[in-house]
């Protein structure tokens, strides 16, 4: 058994703003359970007034700062259209943090290229600010908008190299073709390891480049979930056993896998 | 106050139990509450070797309702004993073993390898799953594939066995005889009924299985239909389920003949629900004056 430490709790808003466009940022005062998060873990959020619409929401944790952790979520249907709407002092209730994280790379350890496309910005927050040797992240989105918390990764020190598909930030392109140069560079960065998140597409494409450079990759997979702990069996994907694949849950083995884990063939 | 009952020789503290494939097998939940609380724990379904299950998506969100069609992936019997059992073993409360199979011969199997264990608070026979080809529904749709089935079982087991009826029949009253003639202790009442969900831009179906089956409080009034109609055609007890959200729903089903209810899809957006409507059984106990939850077991009013 993994062992992960969860808590369901109701916690209060204490701020939800607009980041940019359709991005909001959500900060929620929870003491027992912020101190227990690690990078890369969720929380499942029920958003009380969505009514007939059952089903918990997943989120990334984004940041952690004393009794409070935020979320950095795009508003793309009723459960997020919701939160939007949602003001300070109003509860929620989180069960949290849930999932196998990234691992932390150790002091003077791999040096980490983060590569994350849209929201998948906020699942890698923790990782850089919690690395103790400081590496580059790779962000990538279609517009100006979707790239995001690009002045927190500098703030950390890190390398920020953003590409947007209409160029309107950045270097035009995808989130790819900026990781590839920096796998061809000679000499080499020592211990790289890359880690990454976004939508499947990307993942599946940072996962084969990865294997082609020979470059250890987590990835942290985006898939539906129901119960977000393990019991539904709803947010499978197919993960490489010894001798064939099996599927298992991206909310309790994952949401962090092995790139070379995964079984792509078997995936949607 | 009395909350326990009975499931054949089964003794259950309180009436309130969660329902297969709804809870994992217990300790994915044991940090979130505290399983000894509950009437019993029922695990996900079982079969003899593991089962991979369906292509994803696998669930999909309706109006008050949840479409599914997991496919019953499990880790067989032998990866159950040894990931599962040890834990649920050192519970007090009674585990309940939920099984399928392809054949009759191996519903039986399975049920023997339960009754070897030792320590299982009774097996549901899951004749009713609407989500896999072979095996599950087709049993449990077929008065006399039905009949044979429970009949194999008892015959190698002496545990309490719970037959988990399928709502899909004309009428349920025959099948659940059938179950009780055939050496059923109770039945359970209702697994999910089938159902579909398209995605109009696209024109796919939103499940990779094309169908699931749907549960959540939008088949409440269903089940609690069938548990009525159950209650008066057998003798043995009924476990209600079907959208159980609180103690009122739970009550519903109690009233209308359920000895016992099962929380179910609403464990995945609330995990206290089961606690919850233990706690809220005990008020309206209270408040109506009752000694003993029997009271409540089909003291439906019909003005005729
Ligand atoms: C581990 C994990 C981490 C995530 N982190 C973030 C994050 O940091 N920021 C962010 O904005 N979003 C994140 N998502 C995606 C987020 O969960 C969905 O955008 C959200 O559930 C949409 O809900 P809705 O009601 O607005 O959309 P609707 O389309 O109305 O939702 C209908 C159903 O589909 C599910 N669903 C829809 N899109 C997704 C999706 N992309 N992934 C999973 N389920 C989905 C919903 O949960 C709901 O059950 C994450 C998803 C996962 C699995
Ligand atoms: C995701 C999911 C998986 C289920 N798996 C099983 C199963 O393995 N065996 C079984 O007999 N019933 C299974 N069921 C049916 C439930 O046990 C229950 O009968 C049904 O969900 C109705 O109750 P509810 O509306 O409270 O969820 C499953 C239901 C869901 C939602
Ligand atoms: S969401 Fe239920 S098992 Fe992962």
């Amino acid at each position: 058994m993994l062992a992960v430490l969860m808590l369901e709790q109701t916690v209060q808003i204490v701020s939800n703003e607009r980041d940019t466009d359709s991005y909001f940022r959500l900060v929620l005062r929870a003491p027992l359970i912020a101190p227990l998060i690690q990078p890369g873990q969720f929380a499942h959020v029920r958003v009380w007034p969505l009514k007939d619409a059952l089903l918990r929401r997943p989120f990334s944790i984004f940041q952690v700062s004393g009794d409070t952790f935020s979320i950095l979520y795009k508003t793309v249907g009723k459960g997020t259209d919701a939160l939007a709407r949602l003001g300070v002092g109003e509860e929620l209730s989180v069960i949290a943090p849930l999932g196998h994280g990234f691992t932390v790379p150790e002091r003077g350890g791999e040096t980490p290229l983060l590569v994350a496309g849209g929201y998948g910005m906020a699942a890698m927050y923790l990782l850089a600010q919690r690395s103790p040797q400081r590496g580059i992240v790779f962000v990538g989105g279609r517009r100006r908008v979707d790239i995001l918390c690009e002045t927190e990764f500098r703030a950390l020190g890190w390398d920020v190299r953003v590409t947007t598909e209409d160029g309107s930030h950045g270097e035009k392109g995808l989130v790819t073709e900026p990781l590839i140069a920096e796998l061809r560079r000679k000499p080499p960065v020592p211990h790289r390891k890359v880690f990454a998140c976004g939508p499947t597409g990307m993942l599946k494409a940072v996962g084969k480049i990865a294997e082609e450079y020979n470059v250890p990759a987590e990835l942290s997979m985006d898939e539906h979930m129901c119960c977000g702990v393990g019991v539904c069996l709803t947010c499978v994907i197919p993960v490489k056993t010894g001798n064939g694949w099996e599927y298992q849950r991206t909310c309790t083995e994952g949401p962090v896998f092995e790139a070379r884990q995964v079984e792509w063939e078997e995936t949607r | 106050m009395n909350l326990s009952i009975k499931i054949g020789k089964l003794k259950l503290p309180n009436p309130v139990m969660v329902a297969s494939g709804t809870f994992g097998y217990g300790v994915e939940y044991a940090q979130l509450l505290d399983l000894n609380q509950l009437g019993a724990v029922v695990v996900k379904g079982i079969r003899l070797d593991p089962v991979r299950g369906n292509a994803t998506p696998r669930t999909v969100e309706v109006a008050s309702g949840l479409i599914n069609a997991i496919g019953l992936q499990g880790p067989g019997v032998d990866g159950f004993i040894k990931k599962y059992w040890p834990f649920l073993k050192t519970l007090k409360v009674p585990t309940i073993i939920n099984i399928w199979g392809t054949t009759v011969e191996e519903y039986a199997e399975v049920v023997g390898r339960f009754d070897a264990l030792g320590g299982v608070g009774a097996l549901e026979l899951n004749v009713s799953c609407p989500n896999i080809k072979k095996g599950g529904a087709q049993f449990g749709t077929d008065l006399k594939l039905l009949a044979q089935v429970v009949a194999a079982c008892r015959k190698v087991t002496k545990l309490p066995l719970i037959t988990k009826m399928s709502p899909n029949v004309v009428g349920i009253g025959p099948f659940a005889q059938a179950a009780e003639d055939a050496g059923s202790d109770a039945l359970s009442i209702m697994n999910s009924y089938p159902a579909m969900a398209i995605d109009i831009e696209t024109r796919r179906p939103k499940l990779a299985n094309v169908t699931g089956g749907l549960t959540g409080p939008c088949i409440k009034p269903i089940a609690v239909k069938l548990v009525w109609d159950a209650a008066r055609a057998v003798k043995i007890p009924i476990i209600g389920m079907g959208g159980i959200q609180n103690a009122g729903d739970a009550i519903e089903f109690m009233v209308a003949g359920a000895t016992a209810v099962a929380v179910g899809t609403a464990n995945f957006y609330e995990p206290q629900t089961p606690l919850q409507v233990i706690a809220g059984l005990r008020e309206f106990m209270e408040k109506h004056g009752m000694k003993d939850v029997k009271e409540i077991i089909g003291s439906v009013q019909i003005v005729k």
